[in-house]
């Protein structure tokens, strides 16, 4: 399993996580490239279906990383991001994907350091997990 | 004040005393028009109908073991709007739950109905109740209703309640306007008739029935009916999980899913105008098939199963009154019930939430408080 590399699919709010990580870029700071950003308006634009079609497809962790709390630009979006996600980490278990595989992070604009560290640390954690099950097998 | 009352019943005949109550209620001043299920005059089955004339409650049936559709929804349909008349609606402790989902979904409006909930004996799958009614022809409610509350059960031949009621813990409405009882009276000459709100009670109070005291054995009759539902509901989740509790299994639990959604067609919570899989975002280009083939070497068609009944699960879990009419609905028999019941458990759990308990609580995704569920935040290391 050494050579196992998972895939992330990272949804990232455009304010806050996604210029972090463009700050990351900007600051010429590395982390792996296992991960797959999609810039979203918000997190609370994030539904359900999203998280549920990337891991059925194949992902083997989602991330979703907005803003600090009192920083969402459109006020309460991130709130709403973390009940769907909560749902998702009662819904998901029951068929078998492990809850480590979905996050919430917050990532403010400035915190380029920070998100690099995230992703590292997800990779690491993807790693001794394993592969995901829907890679394996014939479900779509 | 709660009023009691009783409505008498002659000669057994509890359809016949249903029948004069609903004539005294649509005899009201204030009253328009009533929503019961009827017997067509043009085919022995049960539907929901809108009756303006006293005259034409004739075939009314509540009692029967049919349950064609969640009629939450035709009294969506009738409250969206204002309708400028008050009307009454009969309905089962389901579809009252339904109703009071809708209504916080903004698809219904209280204000307009009055609510009539009558006990709840249960009903069977619609092909069940088919061959019972063929069976059985006209006596086919009588000998159902006397064999629920006589102990004998519901099992009748070899036609059984639905999945979904056995696995019913509300057989008795808990937010009607008005409540009709007849779970734990042990004299068979009358039924009780309750008020659960202060409309209720301002109606009730018009047709001023007899006033009694809730019957004694009334809660235990109830009790020991929900205990049994319970103990059922909860081997029925156990079993549900181990059926389902990887990718695999759930593939091979929805393998016969045709995506044809009728289950989300009946679904009386399916709260959206339009389905995400109804539009073009499902229409895939063909060669997109192809792509997703040979990622693997195969797919199974139609594709979209899981994903569809998972995002299904996300959507409308925590409003899931376990009515049962998307495994009705199921032309494959897909025991949909049992897995969306299993998940709309621990959803609405997580979220201390009950579907159809309250008209008041706020559905759980219309909702958020800035302290909460820190545990979903953050990578622990």
């Amino acid at each position: 399993m050494d050579d196992f590399e998972p895939t992330i699919i990272a949804f990232v709010c455009n304010w806050c996580t996604y210029t972090a990580a463009d700050l990351a870029g900007t600051s010429r700071l590395t982390y792996p490239k296992n991960v797959r950003l999609i810039r979203v308006m918000c997190t609370g634009m994030v539904d359900p279906q999203y998280v549920i079609k990337a891991f059925l497809e194949g992902a083997d962790g989602v991330l979703v990383s907005g803003c600090h709390p009192g920083d969402c630009h459109y006020i309460n979006g991130n709130f709403k991001a973390r009940r769907r996600i909560k749902l998702l980490k009662e819904i998901l278990p029951q068929f078998g994907f492990e809850p480590q595989r979905l996050r919430l992070t917050w990532v403010g604009a400035s915190d380029g350091i920070q998100f690099a560290e995230i992703i590292r640390e997800l990779v690491n954690q993807l790693k001794a997990l394993g592969p995901s099950q829907a890679k394996l097998k014939m479900v779509i | 004040m709660t009023i009691t009352g009783k409505i008498d019943v002659k000669e057994q005949d509890i359809l016949g005393a249903l029948r004069k109550f609903f004539e005294d209620v649509l005899n009201l001043e204030d009253i328009k028009a009533i929503l019961v299920p009827q017997h067509l005059p043009m085919k022995n089955m049960v539907m929901p109908t809108l009756v303006t004339d006293p005259n034409q409650l004739n075939g009314i049936d509540p009692l029967a073991p049919a349950f064609p559709m969640n009629a939450a929804k035709i009294v969506s349909r009738l409250t969206r709007k204002p309708m400028g008349a008050k009307i009454v609606a009969v309905l089962r402790p389901c579809e009252i739950r339904a109703f009071f989902e809708l209504v916080k979904l903004k698809q219904a409006r209280p204000d307009e109905v009055v609510l009539i909930g009558i006990d709840c004996l249960g009903t069977y799958q619609n092909k069940d109740y088919f061959r019972f009614v063929e069976k059985n022809e006209n006596d086919s409610t009588v000998k159902f209703y006397q064999n629920v509350l006589s102990a004998k059960g519901a099992k009748i031949d070899d036609v059984d309640l639905s999945p979904a009621c056995k696995a019913c813990e509300y057989p008795v409405a808990l937010n009607a306007d008005i409540l009709i009882g007849l779970y734990g009276i042990t004299e068979n000459d009358y039924l009780m008739v309750q008020s659960q709100t202060a409309t209720g009670e301002n109606f009730l109070a018009q047709i001023n029935p007899p006033k009694i005291d809730e019957p004694a054995s009334r809660q235990d009759a109830v009790a020991a009916v929900v205990e049994k539902r319970i103990a059922y509901r909860d081997d029925m989740f156990v079993k549900t999980h181990e059926a389902t509790d990887n990718l695999e299994k759930m593939t091979a639990y929805l393998a016969s899913c045709v995506n044809c959604y009728n289950c989300r067609v009946a679904c009386p919570v399916c709260y959206c105008k339009e389905c995400v899989f109804s539009t073009d975002v499902f229409n895939h280009d063909p060669s997109q098939y192809l792509k997703w083939a040979s990622r693997k070497g195969i797919i199974k068609m139609p594709t979209d199963t899981v994903f569809y009944h998972i995002t299904r699960l996300a959507h409308m879990s925590t409003a899931c009154v376990g009515c049962g009419q998307c495994s009705n609905a199921c032309p494959n028999d897909i025991p949909v019930m049992e897995l969306f019941r299993t998940i709309a458990q621990r959803t609405q759990e997580a979220f201390d939430y009950e579907a159809g308990r309250s008209i008041e609580e706020d559905p759980p995704m219309s909702v958020f408080r800035e302290e909460e569920f820190a545990e979903v935040v953050g990578i622990d290391k």
